[in-house]
């Protein structure tokens, strides 16, 4: 019931935005976070953004693990 | 290739996490999912029976649906037998039984019962049906709960004196706590959900791994996050550390979202609330201010007449929950009781643990 999915913020105006969640654009309420940019990503729940998806810290995810999963396990 | 979904279901680099826990992990790794969304993702990647012997997961209390108790539900069915009355939703509340009737049999039998999939559908229907009563059933987390209290802000902005919701919202972090207290489960470390902790922030855990010295890790739903974060935990145990750590820093900060909590904190306050399997925990829940009385639909149905409250004969839901005993070991599991024949809750919802180990993990079918 907590599931929330990535969709990119395509249109704002105001509070309201276009969110493209997997290809089907979405009406969603950026109350939560009027912060929110045209073409960043947020984290959408029942019709609400709740979190915008930090890019940096995305890539850094992913660094990391290839760091820790690169090279023979000794 | 979905952005934010799709890296993180890299098979190489999957196999490279889990040999990497295989090496470091010694010691007795037991360790609760508390989210229901995570007990799916878990069971749908076969993470279960990749991890080594010493490693187990057990789900926990996260399902908001399975948690309701049924008394919760008895109280919807009544306001939905009251003259003029409309009630909406979530999908997953549909299915799940209170003690004579659920919502979806409520409905067929005739009943004006409409999912919508955000709150502020809820508000559309009640503009447009200015002669009923539109009753929100608010069931979830933290991470649900503030588009409750939002809606409860918009109708009263918007002068619609025709909604109102029944809520049965409860928070994360007591429960957690209550369960360190029960001491049933010998618990090593917390997954703990990522979405809930999206809105309140790392902060409330802190108390888990400072007071009672379990390790916790906020973690993401995808199978690379779930890895890593078990990685975490067991790198702390291995280490003698017990810290709350945030794998999913892509939606966690520690403080959460402030603007969420804030709406949240607007409407709600405080209030202890009655978890299936579990009993009432104190500071649990959360009952709307008298400010907003007007849009709390216990206040605006008082007189409601709630039969005695049953429990499901035989299922064992309630022990799930507190992760004393996994779904097969319920005499009913798999026999009498599937998804399409569902005895209790936690076979119903699609997050439930039981449907969960049901339709994935075939270890437990045999």
């Amino acid at each position: 019931m907590c599931l929330s999915v990535p969709g990119k913020v395509v249109e704002k105006k105001g509070l309201a935005a276009d969110v493209d969640v997997g290809g089907t654009i979405r009406k969603i309420s950026l109350k939560f976070v009027p912060e929110a940019k045209v073409g960043e990503y947020v984290l959408v729940h029942t019709g609400f953004a709740m979190q915008i998806v930090d890019e940096e810290e995305a890539n850094e995810m992913m660094k990391l693990l290839k760091e820790l999963t690169d090279g023979p396990v000794s | 290739m979905v952005r934010f979904l799709s890296e993180y279901r890299d098979k190489d680099l999957a196999q490279g996490i889990l040999k990497r826990i295989e090496k470091i992990s010694k010691k007795p790794a037991n360790f609760m999912e508390v989210c229901g969304t995570h007990t799916v993702a878990i069971s749908k990647n076969g993470i279960r029976h990749a991890l080594p012997e010493n490693v187990q997961l057990i789900s926990g209390p996260g399902c908001p649906v399975c948690v309701t108790a049924n008394v919760d539900i008895d109280k919807m069915l009544a306001v939905l037998s009251l003259p003029d009355v409309i009630v909406t939703t979530f999908g997953d509340m549909m299915k799940v039984p209170g003690s004579y009737s659920s919502l979806s049999k409520e409905r067929a039998k005739g009943a004006d019962v409409r999912v919508v999939y955000s709150t502020l559908d809820a508000i559309e229907i009640a503009k447009n049906n200015p002669e009923k009563k539109v009753v929100f059933f608010g069931v979830g987390f933290e991470t649900t709960t503030p588009t409750i209290a939002e809606s409860i802000i918009e109708a009263k902005e918007q002068n619609v004196k025709n909604y109102s919701i029944l809520g049965a919202h409860k928070v994360v972090p007591p429960a957690m706590k209550a369960l360190l207290d029960l001491g049933e489960v010998d618990l090593h470390g917390f997954l703990c959900p990522g979405h809930v902790s999206m809105v309140i922030g790392s902060k409330p855990y802190e108390f888990i791994a400072r007071d009672y010295h379990i390790p916790c890790v906020i973690a993401g739903f995808e199978p690379l996050d779930i890895l890593e974060s078990i990685y975490m935990l067991i790198k702390q145990i291995e280490d003698g550390r017990s810290e709350v750590e945030v794998q999913y820093k892509r939606a966690v900060k520690p403080d959460g979202n402030p603007v969420a909590v804030g709406v949240m904190n607007q409407v709600f306050e405080p209030a202890d609330a009655d978890w299936r399997g579990i009993g009432v925990i104190p500071g649990s829940g959360l009952k709307i201010r008298d400010e907003y009385a007007d849009f709390d639909a216990a206040r605006l149905f008082p007189d409601i007449e709630v039969p005695p409250t049953r429990e499901h004969k035989g299922c064992r839901c309630g022990d799930v929950l507190r992760g004393l005993i996994f779904p097969y070991e319920c005499a009913l599991f798999g026999k009498v009781c599937t998804p399409t024949e569902p005895v209790g809750p936690c076979m119903v919802s699609s997050e439930g643990s039981c449907a969960a180990y049901y339709r994935y993990d075939d270890r437990v079918k045999a």
